[in-house]
This record gives C-alpha cells, sequence and structure tokens, in this order.
C-alpha cells in the first residue's frame, strides 16, 4: 500500500492532505527523453486495470500556459520571469486539477513535477534554495518519481531522429549557452541533467536508465507502479 | 516607491513626485505595480474569469514584479538612474498574508526584489480611502475588495474587512522596513511638499547637487 500523500511543507489553504485518496506520480526527466511516449503508455495500462487517470505536465493550466506560451514567442522572458511564470502554472494545476483528481481518488501521472522548473532555474543562473522554497514549499510529495535519464548525446539524437532540428528553448538559447543551438544545447541539457542528479539524491528518485528500447522502460515503469498499488488494485 | 491600501492617493503622489524629480535633469523611470507586458494578459485572464486562489494570485504579481525587475528596474538602476515604483514586494507582503499565503512563504518569493532606498507609506483610515474610490469610479473590484476570500456578500463591507487586514499587516512593516509615513488625509499639495522634503533629506547626497540647491524654493512651490 501507498503511503497517504503529504506537503512538503505546510498544506495549501484549504487543503486536507488527509482527504487525497489518489495517487500521484511523477515522470520527470531532460527534453526528448521520451516521457511522453510513456505517459501514454502508462496510462493506457492503468485504465485497463480499471483506474481512472488524470494525466498532466508542465505548461499546461488553465491560467498560465497560453501566457507562457506567448512569452516564449518574444526575446525578453528573463530565467526570474519564466522560474515564476512556470510556478504558477505549476500551482494552478495543483490547485485546481491534481488536487481535486487526487481527492477523487485519481491516479494523476504528471509529465514533469517542479523538479524540472528548479532544474532550468538552476541551469540559468538561479539560486536553486530560492526556488526551492517558493516551489517545493506548495507542492504535494509524490507517491513515486521515476527520472528517465539518457546521457546528452542519446538526447541529441533523439532530437535529431525526431523533429529533425534544436528548439530555442530545449537549447537554452536565451542564455547563449554555445556559438549555435547545437553547441548550446548540448551545454545546456549537461546542465539540466547534473541539476536534475542532484535532486535524485535529495528528492528520492528512481532513476531509469532511458537509454535503452521503449519497451524496456515501460517494463520498469509497470512493476514500479505495481508495488504502489498492491494490495488496493481492482484488477 | 510609495506603499498604500487602494485609494490612498499614492499614485498621484508618486507621478507628481517622478516628474518633479525628471525636472531636476535626473533619469527617471516609473514602474508601476502589475503592469508587465508579458504577464498582463494571464493576470487578467485569472481575474476576468475569478480563477486565482491566494497562492496563485500571489504568483502571478512575483512573475509580473520579476519581469519589471529584469528589465524595467535593475537595468535603469545600474545605468544610474532613479526608479520610481508605484506599489512594491511590500504590496505583496500585505496583501498575500491579508488572503492568508504564508509570510514566510512570500517574503522568501520576492528576495530577488533590491531594497529600495526610500519606501513612502500612504497611512489613511478605510472610509476615507473607500470614499476616493467610490467617487472616482464606479464599483469596487472583485480582488480589491477581497471577494474571493467569502467575507461577506456585500462588496463594501469585503473591502472594509479585506483593506482593513492590509493595513494591519502595512502598519506592522513600518518600523520593520523603515517606511516614510505620509498622513494620506492632507491635500494633495501637503503630502508633496513632504515628500519632497524626505527626498532631499534622505536622497539629496546621492543625488545630483541641484536637486540640493531647489530645496527652498520647491518645497515652498508645492504648497503655495
Amino acid at each position: 500500500m501507498a503511503r497517504p500523500l503529504e506537503f512538503y511543507s505546510e498544506p495549501l489553504p484549504g487543503v486536507d492532505p488527509s482527504e487525497l485518496q489518489g495517487k500521484l506520480i511523477v515522470i520527470e526527466g531532460p527534453d526528448a527523453v521520451g516521457r511522453s511516449t510513456q505517459i501514454a503508455r502508462l496510462r493506457g495500462w492503468l485504465q485497463q486495470k480499471g483506474h481512472a487517470v488524470m494525466d498532466t505536465g508542465m505548461a499546461r493550466s488553465a491560467l498560465a500556459a497560453k501566457g507562457i506560451r506567448q512569452a516564449k514567442q518574444g526575446n525578453t522572458l528573463g530565467p526570474l520571469t519564466m522560474t515564476l511564470f512556470y510556478t504558477t502554472d505549476f500551482a494552478d494545476q495543483l490547485e485546481n486539477q491534481i488536487i481535486p483528481a487526487l481527492r477523487a481518488g485519481f491516479v494523476v501521472l504528471t509529465d514533469r513535477y517542479f523538479f524540472s522548473i528548479m532544474a532550468r532555474g538552476t541551469a540559468r543562473g538561479a539560486d536553486p534554495k530560492w526556488i526551492e522554497q517558493v516551489v517545493a514549499n506548495i507542492a504535494l510529495v509524490p507517491h513515486a518519481v521515476y527520472y528517465l535519464r539518457a546521457e546528452v548525446p542519446d538526447l541529441v539524437s533523439r532530437v535529431l531522429i525526431g523533429r529533425g532540428a534544436f528548439d530555442y528553448w530545449e537549447s537554452g538559447m536565451d542564455m547563449r549557452f554555445g556559438k549555435d543551438m547545437y553547441e548550446s544545447f548540448v551545454h545546456y541539457q549537461g546542465r539540466i541533467l547534473r541539476a536534475l542528479d542532484r535532486m535524485a539524491k535529495q528528492y528520492g528518485f528512481q532513476v531509469i536508465d532511458a537509454g535503452r528500447p521503449p519497451d524496456r522502460i515501460f517494463l520498469e515503469l509497470q512493476a514500479g507502479i505495481s508495488r504502489l498499488f498492491a494490495g488496493s488494485s481492482p484488477a | 516607491m510609495v506603499e498604500g491600501i487602494d485609494g490612498s492617493g499614492k499614485s498621484t503622489q508618486i507621478s507628481v513626485l517622478s516628474q518633479w524629480l525628471r525636472a531636476q535633469g535626473l533619469g527617471v523611470v516609473f514602474s508601476e505595480w502589475n503592469s508587465s507586458d508579458l504577464v498582463r494578459e494571464t493576470t487578467r485572464r485569472g481575474k476576468k474569469k475569478e480563477m486565482f486562489t491566494p497562492t496563485t494570485f500571489s504568483l502571478i504579481h512575483a512573475t509580473d514584479f520579476a519581469d519589471r525587475m529584469e528589465r524595467n528596474i535593475l537595468p535603469p538602476l545600474k545605468a544610474g538612474a532613479v526608479v520610481c515604483a508605484d506599489r512594491y514586494a511590500y504590496t505583496a507582503f500585505a496583501r498575500d498574508v491579508a488572503r492568508g499565503v504564508s509570510r514566510r512563504w512570500v517574503r522568501n518569493l520576492y528576495s530577488f526584489a533590491v531594497r529600495p532606498n526610500l519606501c513612502f507609506y500612504f497611512r489613511v483610515p478605510i472610509d476615507v480611502a473607500l470614499g476616493r474610490i467610490l467617487g472616482g469610479r464606479d464599483a469596487l473590484k472583485y480582488y480589491e475588495a477581497g471577494m474571493d476570500l467569502e467575507l461577506s456578500r456585500n462588496v463594501e463591507e469585503s473591502f472594509r474587512i479585506f483593506q482593513g487586514r492590509i493595513i494591519e499587516e502595512y502598519e506592522a512593516m513600518v518600523s520593520e522596513m523603515g517606511f516614510q509615513v505620509i498622513d494620506a488625509t492632507g491635500t494633495i499639495e501637503e503630502q508633496q511638499a513632504e515628500m519632497r522634503r524626505v527626498v532631499i533629506e534622505k536622497l539629496g547626497g546621492s543625488l545630483k547637487n541641484q536637486v540640493l540647491r531647489l530645496r527652498t524654493e520647491d518645497a515652498n512651490g508645492a504648497t503655495a
């Protein structure tokens, strides 16, 4: 059986964690590591097993998603503003989607959690302690965090095979970490990985080697998640 | 920068003050609370659809402030300009805490804000503020009146309770943050003269000498 949910710090106003009956499962990892593929498969599998599943992810809030998208189209979004905009988005989803779903007993699968906000901010030179106190202090401790980890060269080949082009923000081009998108991507994603690696220890992520075939990764995720449901699964 | 509840007259005063500073030949940049182009549309959507919780209300205003800090406040300060701000992080310290957000959390949230050289706090009784707001425009706004907190179904009553809480938070910060208190029940001219006097006294030495030399005629000019 999974433990009851709790907050890292004081509960948010109006939330009683003991009412939250669902499961909160986080898939973390750098850009292009294959998170969304795995989430789609996990969702299908969990629904087969008889669970109600809600999936969510960064920059999908009703409040801030559009604003973030627009801000990223311009050339003025600074690192502090970006961190706080994403935090607003995170808080809106947490309070208006994740917590209500957990109250209703859903399995919430989230494609990244606040760890990515911290990683992106840290990679851009923000003080990790500051971001942590802002964002971890409003967050729920997930039942499990699976960190899909691959080395930078793997990420590069995934980008090339998948989209064929580097994305401006995924390459950290706002910070100009390199002469071109490729060099900046390599440098920036290296920083992201180092930040996530540090959090892996601190927050107890389960590290999954994402350099392997997707089927192998899926089996490992299934095995881990099954353990969370031991004794409570309808199937 | 200036702080105070809605209807305290601070915006009028800081606008006149910034004109005066500009007339002294200083580079002056004006930055208003909740005015970032990048964030405006999100704030508007949240207010219009009443989507905000105390936490997201606090965060979107911090995002707005961060954008102005990164673009409109820090670079001009580095270049030697005087930045006049209509509301600053203290607005969040007072208002978000009045909405039930953790005091420690919101103070940490704004720890990237540079400490201002001078903070004016406009002290005003709620009834005076309410009279000014109602005289100037039609209705009290939903969040300004704290209607999201369900303190009262009556908008005026809710405004009174909510702004009363904000005043308590401001008053507690007066000595902690070293606010210069302005009696906001005085005439516009009296308040302006007092502000100019304080600016010259506290900042005269660090600004261009002109400001110091203009001291007498200007303070008198404002009261005349």
